[in-house]
């Protein structure tokens, strides 16, 4: 085993690794944000806004990721409109296009999660909300969300390590994260195997502390569900 | 103060699809009356309390909460409340204690007290926690105020559900069959706070199949049959000889307690 190599192809990698955690952090934020608006769409009841957040969800699921980042990185230049838009100094940035495909994407599985959450939560613990007097955002803010989210914290978790995994396609549209990184320095060397083991040691190590943080957030969140501590057994 | 309507409901109907179930229900309640709804299952009593504080819309009819109506519009045929604004103004004057507790799982149970103070009637939360262990000490789980509702018995939750509906000061306090879904040793323990709180002079109108509840704490009995009101009358009136043959084949069923 040529540790000289193997450590000095690390050092390469986790140069990139700001990269993959920059595309990483951007879609996880506007994707979850964009679930909300989608999932709300979605449950709103008004037919067209549920149509719209259906279809939204269904295009978004239903196609290959990586389709959709080439149609993001390759097609949107192709319109004049976009093209000659004061977008264009952004949209022809290959981070913005991972980082917008990424989220678009993550949004319409996360808007379903989302969704599985707000079914779960007990009619008549919104119906004692309602009877206090509380409604719209105020239930949804104090009661709804709070309940919806920890029911899907579990599932979320997991969409959350599919987009790490993911950022790996941006490497495709030529942004130099920890696998495009890898693959240039494959080219280079012919060193398949070790480069690519580094490679997948980053991603398992930040997968690790992601879950790490998700299971400490769900752990912290579900108090309610534990045997109660003694103090509150006794009389 | 005494000769204060509380509550005042006029001609209620609903109707789920082409099914009534209220025909037609009126009902005063005064300051300080314990008001109890008796009546077979499917006789449209909770139906009837529900439509109270609105979290069912009834088809027909009008109902005043401490002399303000509730504004009610027609839209395709539908009644419907012409403020949600107004429909939580009146939500949060009217105390309602379900029969499943339905208390917010995820909160302790001082959280759940204070929901409603601190957030809908926004008061300063240090108060509302004062208040809560007040109220929690009064009905009994003062020791139990950072557990969680799954971890209290049937009896606890209730009492807790209680305090929480107490917590926002409610002028009528509506009681939805309370002690149904506890086991028998448990019913004891609820009933003891709701006749505390009959003494203290809280309007209450209770939807209970307790007949010793009905007789010994409440000051009017009101027996609904088929969406309607059969009979209606203090509890000595409706226990005694004035009691109506409905009433009379329907406490029946209730022997061991008569």
């Amino acid at each position: 085993m040529d540790i000289a190599f193997l450590s000095s192809a690390m050092v390469t990698l986790l140069k990139a690794v700001p990269m993959t955690l920059l595309l990483f952090s951007l879609s996880v934020f506007f994707g979850g944000l964009l679930a909300l608006v989608i999932v709300t769409m979605r449950v709103s009841g008004n037919r067209i806004l549920s149509g719209f957040a259906k279809g939204y969800i269904f295009v978004f699921r239903g196609s290959p990721l990586l389709i959709q980042m080439f149609l993001v990185f390759y097609g949107l230049g192709q319109f004049g409109v976009i093209r000659y838009s004061f977008l264009w100094p952004f949209l022809r940035e290959p981070v913005v296009c991972a980082v917008l495909s990424l989220a678009l994407c993550t949004a319409g599985y996360s808007a379903e999660i989302f969704r599985s959450g707000i079914r779960a939560v007990s009619p008549k613990e919104i119906e004692a909300a309602r009877a206090i007097g509380m409604s719209g955002f105020l239930l949804v803010r104090r009661i709804i969300a709070p309940i919806a989210f920890r029911h899907a914290l579990p599932a979320y978790s997991t969409e959350i390590v599919l987009m790490m995994k993911s950022t790996a396609l941006a490497s495709l549209v030529t942004v130099w994260e920890v696998t495009g990184v890898a693959q240039r320095l494959i080219s280079q060397t012919y060193r398949t195997m070790e480069v690519f083991l580094c490679a997948a040691l980053i991603y398992l190590v930040l997968n690790f502390l992601i879950l790490q943080g998700m299971a400490l957030l769900e752990h912290s969140l579900s108090k309610h569900r534990r045997a109660a501590p003694p103090s509150a057994v006794k009389a | 103060m005494p000769g204060v309507t509380r509550l005042s409901v006029r001609n209620i109907r609903k109707s789920f699809g082409s099914h009534e179930v209220l025909k037609g229900i009126s009902l005063d309640a005064e300051d300080g009356d314990v008001i109890s709804l008796l009546g077979a299952s499917g006789s449209g009593k909770s139906t009837f309390l529900r439509c109270i504080n609105l979290l069912e819309t009834a088809t027909d009819g009008e109902i005043f909460v401490d002399g303000e109506q509730i504004r009610m519009v027609r839209k395709n045929g539908q009644s419907r409340p012409e403020s949600q604004k107004q429909v939580d103004h009146i939500r949060s004057e009217l105390g309602m204690v379900f029969q499943s507790f339905n208390l917010w799982s995820h909160m302790t149970i001082l959280q759940n007290v204070i929901e409603g103070p601190v957030h809908v009637l926004k008061r300063p939360k240090a108060e509302c926690i004062a208040e809560a262990e007040a109220l929690l000490d009064k009905v009994g789980i003062a020791d139990k105020r950072h557990a969680y509702p799954a971890h209290l018995s049937g009896g606890q939750q209730q009492r807790a559900a209680i305090a929480r509906a107490l917590a926002m000061k409610p002028k009528v306090m509506l009681f939805d069959e309370p002690t149904s879904a506890l086991d028998p040793e448990l019913v004891g323990e609820v009933l003891r706070v709701m006749r505390a709180l009959a003494e203290e002079g809280m309007t209450m109108l209770v939807v209970t199949h307790e007949m010793s509840f009905a007789r010994n704490v409440s000051n009017r009995v009101v027996f609904m049959r088929q969406g309607l009101v059969d009979s209606s009358g203090t509890p000595d009136d409706m226990f005694g000889s004035g009691a109506s043959p409905a009433f009379r084949q329907f406490i029946g069923h209730f022997g061991g307690e008569q």
